[in-house]
């Protein structure tokens, strides 16, 4: 009765057909994302992996993570000061857009330094600094742990008696590296150079 | 005849070795002033253990290890520290590093040292630790601490002990006259190195340019289980994975440690240091230097106390400034130019080049590679350098990586073929340097990371206490105030109408006497509210009975959390004041009535009165003869009591009075006993009255 139906019909039999098929994906597709749910947002997470996490706000979000949300949202990819341009391109690579020039200008990495004597032991900056590197208690003296410190100026603003300053990382013979020789001017042979110097 | 194998690649410069062996080994003569960088080796800088003005005797400690690849620092010669400061070093960014800075005395005195007679008594784990103290690193340019790599893991065999007297780069001899003239102290040194690692097999390699040297080890070496390896002459053989693979044809994988294949390498230079600091007991404070080039008179080979500036070493050899284009340290592949000449010789300077720019012009300028493939050629490591160059440029260091950069050995055998003259060492130098900074801020960021989510997690782990505690109070006030507080209220109230109830029913109860005093004065009978007594019992029934309110509300208040509570505790500190004041008035009052008439009772005016009225009649001790009994006897068991703890007292502490209280006791007990006996009388005879 129904096959003799679907045969002398056949735009009913493609259409039931397709009916059923659209039911059964349907039904596997709705399956699939119940059971192969990601938590998060993937992209947000690499995105969070490439950025320096000195939590600064420096790009106008409250953390790193915030803003590693905000660029998987489509947000500029240039705001990341403390990473620079390195982060910039790391994040272009990623997202597989088109490299920006920094929001702003790139800093040689610095640390905050207390200046003991000046201290009053108010507990300010402890409390704004998001990575614990301050150590001290109320009317004692604090000071930065400079390897845990990682330069995000946030103690700087607190602080009533304005004695914390950043300073730029001296460089040592340990953090001095070669520099990768100035490119070579392809227009120019070596004796055309010659006469022109 | 050893069979031995070959590397990849390579390459044959002018060796320019004959100039500096035509003369023996020379004193370069103690200097006007040493310089010690802190950091002379690879690993963590020393720490200086002298201050500026000690006075120090040659081969004394002056600066400690920091960690486990680390080595300590002696000083050269006997004299004063005049600074601990930044001193240009020999290094290749041209910086100034720390450095301790020796005025020579110029007697050259001794520390007290002593050596190990016969070192195969020694325990391995001994000689290595003395190979710590004498602060040596490896000599042939590297300077990686000898201690770390004679430290072999337990479990570990090491099929081969490989001495490296191959000197493959050009100019430099300072080994080549170290196995000339003193074949017998590396031998020995070697002898050493077996003892503490007892290697299957011990090979010196030496490559066959230095037929002199190869027959000086043969000759020392004669009757030891020690193997002088002669070998083809190419740079870089002298690497050290690279001489392992010529010797045994092993290859170090990629990432790995010679001990990782069973081999240890040592420099010769190492091997004769290492024979100075176990049978002489003399730290590291020489070296033999190269000196050479066409701008020096005479080049040869000087023992240099270590700290010697350049400009003493160079001055010995006849150093014709004006004639030097460049100064440099190390060999003409792999040294770095020097700024200046004042810095110091340290343990890894092998050689001091002075060349003219004749004999080494400065590199042509760089031309665009034409991809001919000489570099990939040329590369001991077979890697391929072009490729690298490429990628270099681009900073892709993914690719870097693919294309094994961190296995390059900075030979410079690419940059020493290359047509074009392209720096390529500079750019695999730094690109390895940018890589390295790059992992170290990521796991910074990491780091940085891990730090930031722990505050996270600790604040929120605050607030959700903080929340939580406020929630409970919400709680308990809720309960106090909502349906079931309704029951609690009439339970109150009951209570209290109950406490009222049986207080008017005692007759005694002040307030409510008080109360029906007032309600009789209304009515206007009696006038007994003009007694002052009255009154300020009244006072205190009433302020007792506002303090008890005052009370129940605090309490009510604190357990509803309710900000009133420290209006209403103030408000019971007053009430309990002014209840002090009552009583106080009240017992005052009192005082005065009692020293009027004795003993107030219950209704003490009347009491008062009767009693009064009650002597007078001579009847005073009308009193129940068996209260009255009773009473004394309670005091005196009371007094009783007292003084038996006082005798314990007085017994403890071993006091005289203890006798005169015994005493006391017994009359007590006398007298305890004749008013039990009286009672007892007493007693009986109510009993049979009442019958």
């Amino acid at each position: 009765m129904m096959l003799e139906l679907f045969t002398q019909h056949p735009l009913l039999a493609a259409t039931g057909a397709l009916l059923l098929l659209g039911v059964g994906f349907g039904a596997l597709l709705g399956f699939a994302a119940v059971k192969f749910h990601v938590e998060g947002n993937p992209i947000s997470e690499q995105v969070n992996a490439l950025l320096p996490q000195t939590q600064c706000g420096q790009c106008g979000y409250p953390g790193c993570k915030p803003y590693a949300d905000a660029v998987a949202q489509g947000d500029e990819i240039n705001k990341c000061v403390p990473g620079g341009q390195a982060t910039v391109e790391a994040i272009a690579d990623l997202l597989g857009v088109e490299p920006t020039a920094l929001d702003a200008e790139e800093k040689p990495k610095q640390v905050a330094f207390i200046r003991e004597d000046e201290c009053i032991g108010c507990t300010k900056c402890i409390q704004a600094c998001p990575v614990d590197a301050i150590l001290g208690a109320a009317k004692h003296m604090h000071t930065v742990i400079v390897s845990e410190c990682t330069g995000c100026d946030l103690c700087v603003e607190p602080c009533p008696v304005d004695c914390i300053e950043m300073r730029t990382i001296p460089q040592s013979l340990q953090t001095w590296t070669w520099t990768l020789p100035s490119p070579i001017p392809p227009e120019v042979i070596a004796s055309d150079r010659e006469h022109a110097a | 005849m050893r069979k031995t194998f070959s590397i990849h690649g390579g390459v044959h410069p002018p060796e320019n070795k004959h100039q500096s062996v035509r003369t023996p080994i020379r004193f370069a003569g103690i200097p006007s002033e040493l310089t010690y960088p802190l950091s002379q080796h690879i690993g963590a800088p020393a720490e200086p253990i002298v201050a500026v003005g000690d006075r120090v005797l040659k081969g004394q400690k002056i600066a400690e290890a920091q960690g486990f690849v680390s080595v300590p620092i002696h000083a050269s010669t006997s004299g004063e520290i005049i600074a601990i400061e930044a001193r240009t070093v020999p290094h290749a960014s041209g910086m100034s590093a720390r450095c301790i800075v020796l005025k020579p005395d110029h007697e050259d005195r001794w520390i007290e040292h002593a050596g190990i007679a016969d070192y195969t008594q020694e325990e391995p784990a001994a000689l290595v630790k003395r190979i710590r103290e004498a602060g040596i690193a490896g000599m042939g340019g590297a300077g990686f601490p000898s201690a770390v790599k004679l430290g072999i893991k337990p479990g570990t065999v090491i099929q081969t002990l490989i001495i490296n007297g191959t000197e493959c780069e050009p100019y430099i001899t300072a080994d080549d006259i170290l196995m000339r003239e003193r074949a017998e102290q590396i031998i020995e040194g070697v002898n050493i190195l077996t003892h503490i690692i007892k290697p299957k097999e011990t090979l010196i390699g030496v490559e066959d340019n230095k037929p002199e040297g190869i027959a000086a080890l043969q000759k020392a070496a004669a009757g030891t289980r020690i193997e002088i390896v002669p070998f083809p002459t190419k740079y870089p053989s002298g690497g050290e994975k690279q001489l392992i693979q010529i010797l045994t044809g092993k290859e170090v994988p990629s990432g790995k440690l010679p001990a990782d294949i069973g081999v240890v390498c040592q420099n010769i230079g190492t091997a004769t240091a290492i024979y100075r600091a176990i049978v002489h007991g003399e730290p590291l404070i020489q070296r033999i230097t190269t000196v050479t080039g066409k701008a020096v008179d005479e080049p040869q080979n000087l023992e240099v106390l270590l700290g010697t500036p350049l400009h003493h070493v160079l001055a010995t050899a006849g150093f014709q400034a004006d004639k030097a284009d460049r100064l440099i340290v190390g060999g003409p592949m792999m040294g770095f130019a020097m700024p200046h000449d004042a810095i110091p010789v340290v343990k890894t300077t092998n050689c001091v080049l002075a060349p003219t720019a004749r004999e080494l012009p400065p590199p042509p300028p760089a031309q665009a590679c034409i991809r001919c493939g000489m570099c990939a050629e040329a590369c001991p490591v077979s890697l391929l350098p072009q490729q690298m160059y490429w990628f270099a440029m681009a900073k892709n260091s993914d690719a870097l990586q693919e294309h094994h950069l961190f296995d390059c050995i900075e030979c410079g055998a690419c940059s020493y073929v290359c047509p074009s003259s392209i720096p390529l060492v500079q750019y695999y130098r730094a690109s390895k340097a940018d890589i390295r900074l790059q992992e170290q801020e990521k796991r910074k960021a990491d780091y940085s990371k891990q730090r930031y989510e722990a505050r996270q997690a600790r604040l929120q782990k605050l607030e959700d206490e903080k929340e939580a505690k406020r929630k409970a109070r919400q709680q308990a006030a809720a309960n106090q105030t909502s349906a079931p507080a309704a029951n609690d209220a009439q339970a109150i109230i009951q209570a209290a109408v109950e406490r009222t109830q049986a207080k008017k029913q005692t007759a005694n109860d002040p307030a409510a006497a008080a109360i029906e005093r007032a309600q009789a004065k209304r009515d206007g009978r009696a006038p007994t509210d003009d007694n002052p007594l009255e009154t300020a019992r009244l006072a205190v029934a009433s302020t007792e009975k506002r303090l008890q309110t005052a009370r129940e509300k605090l309490a009510q208040a604190e357990a509803e959390g309710s900000d009133k509570v420290d209006a209403f505790r103030t408000g019971v500190e007053k009430t309990e004041a002014k209840l002090s004041e009552a009583r106080a008035a009240l017992a005052r009052l009192e005082h005065q009535t009692t020293s009027a008439t004795p003993a107030a009772s219950d209704d003490p005016v009347q009491a008062i009165i009767e009693r009064a009225k009650a002597k007078r009649a001579g009847l005073a001790d009308d009193e129940d003869p068996i209260a009255k009994l009773e009473r004394l006897l309670a005091s005196t068991e009371a007094r009783l009591q007292a003084t038996q703890e006082k005798i314990a007292l007085a017994e403890s502490e071993g006091s005289d009075k203890v006798d005169a209280l015994k005493t006391g006791l017994e009359k007590l007990n006398e007298k305890h006993q004749q008013l039990t006996a009286e009672l007892n009388t007493a007693r009986a005879s109510q009993t049979t009255e009442g019958q």
